[in-house]
């Protein structure tokens, strides 16, 4: 499937290539420079580009063009899928993912990107696998590893490939054990010149942080669990049990994950009274010596609401089973603006 | 991170320096950089004594630094002979570096790598899988053709290796092998055909894989795996379900017979396409004989719904994809809200979705219209997405919703995005094309845009005009000469042609600023753009025709200037229109016609979607996306007319009765359905494929009862409006069968029993009812429900292949002693049955009959086939720590001759005792009987007990309710059985299937 994948920064510099099958030269880039001097822009550069003899299927984040080169028929979002994920496990493996911290890492990265394809299909991808099987440097055990000559690269398979539950590892243990969920919700709108809302709608997602002992058994439940029609699970939801039950049972991945996100087109906001409506007020002016814009302008608005989810979803509680310690739990809720655009 | 963790850093300010100088050498100037490329001989040349020094570290060091040159895409190859020496390396990290530049470098050292082959065959017996799988991952990465036969080898032992992680590294060696040495193609499929059985969900995603690239064309090698893939499915990795999903897209649309109704497709396209496809079904199938999906066609729609709510983009498509291509059309509704949630994701994702939803939207419009504002655009989206939101808006546009359409049109074409503003301008033509109401607005609407301050805006309005104006001439005088003007400022070529092509073809129309238009450009000829000077011939020739007092002066200018002009086409069309247009002697008789030629009506353009005809390729695929067929694309074949035989996917049970009757599948199949359908042997004969619907209609006809009648009429109607019953259709076809002949027997029998079969029916139509409903939970729940279905139904078909062969059962013994026997049942009851297939209830209805009838003994035989596929009762969550799970273990129940048995295992998962689990209150259906357990006292922490109980189930798959209950709780739990629990195994010779069969028939016709 994955043939090649060249790294690009907003240059047009190559400074990483990796080849899963054999060496397609780097000249294919060629064409993806041309394609990207014809967008101008970085975000317009097409996603998929054809060349004679392959396809280039690119995505770009964090200033970088992860460029996959493709020699065959393939479902396009597979491939930008995937690049998605690689991009996501830098990032966890490294914090951020940058052309310096890339170039800093080679030698992970190139140990990384082994393990996530074999031949061009994807081998393992969940993070918390590729980090039993190559550990993410960390100051310390760089040190110790200069030192005692031992090595990143694990030596067993990761117990969670061949489990029921691949994306935890077993024999996890920690001596506080916390488990917070945070609901954010971002609300993406458009509001029109004379104020009236043209679209809106609520993005939500639960995102988690579980550091919890041994092999916990969660159930999550919503006081308003109707609110939640249009969902996507992360893989260890059980998604049988959420149909009959509305409850979200779980045994969670080790560490950060996105449990659930969820779609709203509309809410129920409560009671408004008429005499004081709520508005908000803002100015804007052009920098100095600035010339007017032909068009009025789209502003686009930023804001926070702390302890308020916007749609009013609340989570009634959290039980664990099949452990028997007591894990410390909290829970966050956060509305923003998502892209909430408004048309002067 | 710090300079620590790569030593090789450290050294980097020389490094850097070298490696940016052999850079240098090999693109720009060798004289300069020579220096540096001596040292750089100098580093490799240190880097092959660390390679060799004996300490660890150094190697690492040394390794490390090569795979940071191989990143950056240096030749680090003249290293080879001292990098495969460590090869066997205790250290793991170096050996997998190594590794990393084996892969890499093997293929141009050939000789070389195979130094490291024996190392790899050794590490492939190593006890550790990890190392097993990644020897043969290396060995099959080298590509040297010369180790194939070892490939070979490797693959065919990994393939049957324990671990399931080695069997997937081998479905991957598959394809790298293949691509080596495609002769290999035949020994691959073998395997293929092997791990293509494996149980496995590791191994299930990559050997389809393998499948897709080595042989896309054995679809038979599916037939048998088609169930286990489907019911597999959900558990399987997210990167193999998209793999998976789209080969069973595939194979279902060679296998299964098209759930589209006909005509379908017409009014999609056709002027009716703003109705709903709910109506057009309703319609149709008043008209249509009712079709019946097959259940294994309607098994993978089924068990590809939950994954719509997958976290990956990619799987989400599939199932999308999935539903536009095989499923019935009024339930490809479902994926929309589905596809909408992705266009949340990048910009990537989003571009590749709305690219489907276009394609989509041309054809189903309905499907997104209530989506209609997730479409809008924002001015932070890149251009191109705008573009697609737009194509898509103008898809979905019709009379409803078309003036607030305009009125977003309107935000869009002040857009900043100045491409972006052009684009919503032909977005609007195509509006105003497509719904006759709205075309003079926009037209206005457009006009107005002539007077706007940017040029490309007022250029692409001018060309959607020219559009416009063409499909309704006559008209628009006041435009034409509105435009005329905009020649003094505009600029744009397109736009300039545009507005002299509309001046000539309305040449007559506007007759005093024709001439002065020919005038000006006349003047300005040598200056403009090629397309315009083209039109400015045009516009002379016409105007030479219509008005040659007036213009023929300065036709004959500009055709003086344009047969001097450099360019050729300029050249060659002057030439043309002297002609054509001033008669002399050589031009004949085409000058006659040179008016009708050049003032010809012109038909209009067709403003249409680009998306228009991009529904021939798969949806999803890269091929959809480049609308150009892509290398390696899979052909989507259309629905057969009629569907090959559905046996094929029947699993192991059919090949053991293989080996009894040589007759073809086929004929086994037949006598099978001849069997369930008994009367009617013509239509059984005429009918070929396994339409049970309207086989049971026909014999309630038969009957000629009227309750009955109504049953089934009931029955088809349901059939019609509901989807979930179309999958059932085999199985409540059989169910209605089986109680029309009990009803049938009840009336040989005394009045007495009459009240009681009244009692029945009224059952039976509850049951159906009961029965589509389960059926539409089970939708949801992929595993548990969906296995049991399959199986029993394989089950069904071998019970009669017993019953055909009693007289040679000794085989059966074989298949006994596959199974796991109960110590209670006796291998074969000979009990005295008038019936064959009956559940006992029926049994004993009949038991009176069975005097008149000559001694035909039928042996209850022991089942062919226990599924150990348990079934929730209580989960432990939800009973406080006491967990229920229950089984049928298809054996003669022992409570009673009517009932099922069925075990049922209860766990303690708590860790305290629990007292006194028994039966609480029991809710059954009028008539069902249940026999209970006798109750626990006791259950310790961790314990678990299985006790039996029994429960007639009146022939119907209506749930028995009941509690479970502890000594301090009470849980509701039921119970529903599959269809294919009901009946009881038995054994009968052919001949005496045969008197059953007709001793039916007679009772029947003494019935009515």
């Amino acid at each position: 499937m994955i043939h090649s994948l060249f790294l690009i920064n907003s240059s047009g510099d190559i400074f990483l290539e990796k080849h899963w099958k054999s060496v397609v030269s780097r000249s294919v880039c060629d064409y993806f420079f041309e394609a990207q001097e014809r967008a101008t822009e970085a975000e317009n550069v097409p996603p998929v580009i054809p060349t004679p003899h392959h396809y280039l299927l690119s995505v770009y984040r964090h200033k970088i063009f992860f460029v996959a080169v493709i020699q065959t028929e393939v479902p396009p979002l597979f491939v930008i899928e995937f690049l998605h994920r690689v991009v996501d496990t830098f990032q966890d493996y490294f914090g951020v993912c940058s052309e310096p911290v890339i170039k800093d890492n080679v030698v992970v990265v190139y140990e990384v990107l082994e393990e996530m394809l074999d031949n061009g299909f994807p081998l393992a991808t969940e993070s918390n696998i590729l980090k039993e099987l190559i550990k993410p440097p960390t100051i310390l055990r760089t040190v110790v590893n200069t030192i005692t000559g031992s090595t990143n690269v694990g030596d067993q398979l990761p117990t969670g490939q061949l489990s029921v539950v691949p994306w935890r590892r077993t024999g996890v243990k920690y001596t506080n054990n916390e488990a917070y969920f945070d609901v954010i919700e971002e609300i993406d709108a458009i509001i029109d010149k004379s104020g009236s809302t043209i679209t809106a709608e609520i993005q939500g997602v639960i995102d988690a942080c579980v550091k919890l002992t041994g092999m916990p058994d969660l159930t999550l439940s919503f006081m308003n669990p109707r609110l939640l029609d249009d969902v996507s699970f992360h893989p260890c939801v059980r998604f049988k049990r959420w149909e009959s039950e509305r409850i979200l049972s779980f045994i969670p991945p080790d560490g950060n994950f996105r449990l659930l996100s969820y779609h709203m087109l509309s809410w129920d906001v409560g009671k408004i009274n008429p005499q004081k409506l709520p508005s908000l007020k803002g100015t804007m002016s052009l920098q100095a010596g600035a010339s007017k814009p032909d068009e009025n302008p789209t502003i686009n608005l930023q804001f926070k609401i702390q302890q308020l989810a916007i749609s009013g979803l609340k989570v009634n509680r959290l039980d664990m089973y099949g452990e028997k310690y007591k894990p410390f739990k909290g829970i966050k809720y956060m509305t923003k603006a998502g892209k909430f655009q408004v048309r002067t | 991170m710090s300079s620590n963790s790569f030593p090789y850093n450290e050294q980097s300010g020389g490094g850097e320096a070298t490696e940016l100088g052999q850079e240098a050498t090999s693109t720009i100037s060798p004289s300069g950089a020579f220096g540096l490329f001596s040292s750089d001989l100098k580093k490799n040349e240190d880097l092959k004594q660390m390679l060799e020094s004996n300490k660890d570290s150094a190697k690492l060091d040394a390794m490390k630094r090569i795979v940071g040159m191989i990143a950056k895409g240096k030749n680090a190859s003249e290293l080879f002979p001292a990098v495969v020496k460590n090869v066997a390396s205790k250290n793991i990290e170096i050996k997998k570096l190594v590794y990393v530049y084996l892969v890499r470098y093997a293929e141009e050292q050939q000789d070389l790598a195979l130094l490291s082959i024996s190392t790899f065959q050794r590490a492939l017996k190593d006890p550790n899988q990890l190392i097993r799988a990644s020897a043969l991952r290396v060995l099959s990465s080298i590509r040297v053709p010369i180790i194939v036969p070892i490939m070979m080898l490797a693959i065919k032992e990994a393939s049957a290796d324990l671990s399931p992680y080695v069997r997937k590294n081998a479905a991957h060696a598959i394809q790298k092998l293949y691509s080596l040495d495609p002769e290999q193609k035949e020994m691959l499929i073998e395997v293929i055909e092997k791990l293509l059985k494996d149980k496995s969900t590791l191994v299930a995603g990559s050997v389809v894989m393998a499948f897709e690239e080595v042989c896309p064309d054995r679809i038979d090698l599916i037939h048998k795996n088609y169930r286990k893939l489907c019911n597999l499915l959900v558990d399987v990795e997210e990167w193999g379900q998209v793999v998976i999903i789209h080969m069973l897209t595939r194979y279902a649309r060679t296998q299964f017979v098209s759930p589209w109704k006909e005509g379908d497709e017409l009014e999609d396209n056709g002027k009716n396409f703003y109705e709903s496809d709910d109506d057009q079904k309703e319609k149709t199938d008043k008209k249509k004989k009712p079709y019946t999906m097959d259940p294994d066609h309607r098994l993978l729609i089924r068990n590809t719904k939950p994954l719509l709510q997958s976290r990956n983009a990619a799987v989400v498509m599939a199932v999308a994809q999935l539903y536009w291509h095989i499923s019935p059309k009024s339930e490809a509704g479902i994926i929309s809200k589905s596809l909408v949630r992705l266009l949340r994701s990048n910009r990537e994702v989003q571009y590749i979705v709305l690219q489907n939803i276009a394609t989509m939207s041309i054809q189903r419009k309905g499907m997104f219209e209530p989506y209609l504002k997730s479409f809008y655009v924002r001015s932070t989206d890149p251009t191109m997405i705008k573009t697609l939101k737009l194509e898509i808006l103008t898809n979905l546009a019709n009379e409803a919703n078309i003036s607030t359409l305009l009125r977003e049109f309107q935000t869009y074409v002040k857009s900043q995005d100045k491409q972006f503003a052009a684009a919503t301008i032909q977005t609007i033509g195509r509006c105003a094309t497509n719904i006759l109401e709205v075309t003079d607005t926009c037209l206005n609407g457009l006009v107005c845009l002539l007077s706007n301050r940017d040029e490309i805006v007022v250029a692409e309005s001018v060309v959607v005009i020219k559009k416009l104006l063409q499909m309704q001439p006559a008209q628009h005088g006041e435009i034409i000469k509105h435009m005329a003007k905009l020649l003094d400022s505009i600029t744009v070529p397109v736009a300039r042609a545009s507005i002299l092509w509309l001046i000539g073809e309305n040449c007559e129309r506007v007759p005093k600023i024709a001439p002065d238009v020919l005038r000006k450009m006349a003047k300005s000829f040598t200056s403009e753009d090629d397309l315009v000077k083209l039109q400015i011939l045009n516009l002379g020739a016409k105007l030479y025709l219509t008005n040659s007092k007036q213009t023929k002066l300065l036709t004959q200018y500009i055709l003086n200037l344009g047969k001097y002009d450099q360019n050729y086409d300029i050249r060659d069309r002057t030439r043309f229109i002297r002609q054509l247009i001033v008669p002399n002697v050589k031009s004949g008789a085409l000058s006659k016609y040179a008016k009708k030629i050049f003032l010809a009506q012109k038909p209009a353009p067709l403003l249409e979607s680009p998306f228009k005809d991009r529904d021939h390729f798969q949806l999803g695929t890269l091929s959809h996306t480049l609308n150009i067929k892509a290398t390696g694309y899979l052909e989507l074949s259309n629905w057969p007319e009629v569907a090959p035989d559905p046996s094929v996917r029947n699993v192991e049970v059919i090949e053991l009765a293989k080996e009894w009757t040589p007759a073809g599948k086929a004929k086994q199949e037949n006598s099978a359905k001849k069997f369930y359908s008994e009367s009617e042997e013509e239509e059984d004969s005429s009918d070929s494929s396994s339409d049970s619907e309207s086989e049971s209609g026909s014999e309630s006809g038969e009957q000629g009862e009227s309750g009955e009648e109504g049953d089934s009429n009931e029955d088809s109607s349901e059939d019609s409006s509901s989807e979930q019953d179309s999958e059932s259709g085999r199985e409540s076809g059989l169910e209605n069968k089986r109680t029309a002949k009990r009803n049938s027997k009840a009336k040989g029998k005394s009045d007495s029993e009459d009240g009681e079969k009244e009692n029945e029916k009224s059952k039976t139509s509850d049951s159906s009812n009961d029965e589509s409903s389960s059926i539409e939970d089970s939708s949801s729940d992929s595993e548990s429900e969906s296995e049991p279905e399959s199986e029993s139904e394989s089950r069904r078909v071998t019970k009669e292949k017993e019953k055909k062969t009693k007289q040679d059962r000794t085989p059966l013994t074989k298949d006994v002693s596959l199974l796991d026997l109960d110590d209670f049942n006796p291998v074969s009851t000979p009990v005295a049955l008038p019936t064959p297939a009956l559940s006992p209830s029926l049994m004993a209805d009949l038991e009176g009959l069975h005097l008149s009838t000559s001694s035909s003994v039928i042996s209850v035989s022991t089942p062919a086939f226990v599924p150990t596929k348990t079934h929730v009762l209580l989960h432990r969550m939800s009973g406080k720590g006491l967990a229920a799970h229950y089984f049928f273990p298809r054996q003669p129940c022992i409570f009673g001759d009517k009932m099922v048995s069925i075990q049922i295992t209860l766990n303690n998962t708590t860790d305290r005792k629990i007292e006194n689990i028994h039966i609480g209150e029991k809710k059954l259906p009028i008539g069902m009987k249940m026999h209970v357990f006798n109750p626990i006292d006791s259950l310790e922490p961790e314990g678990s007990i299985t006790v039996s109980m029994g429960i007639d189930f009146c022939d119907s798959t209506q749930t028995a309710s009941f509690q479970l209950c502890t000594k301090d709780d009470c849980f509701n739990v039921n119970i529903q059985p599959p269809v294919g629990e009901l009946l009881l195994p038995v054994a009968m010779s052919e001949k005496d299937f045969k008197k059953e069969q007709g001793l039916q028939l007679k009772l029947c016709t003494v019935g009515h």
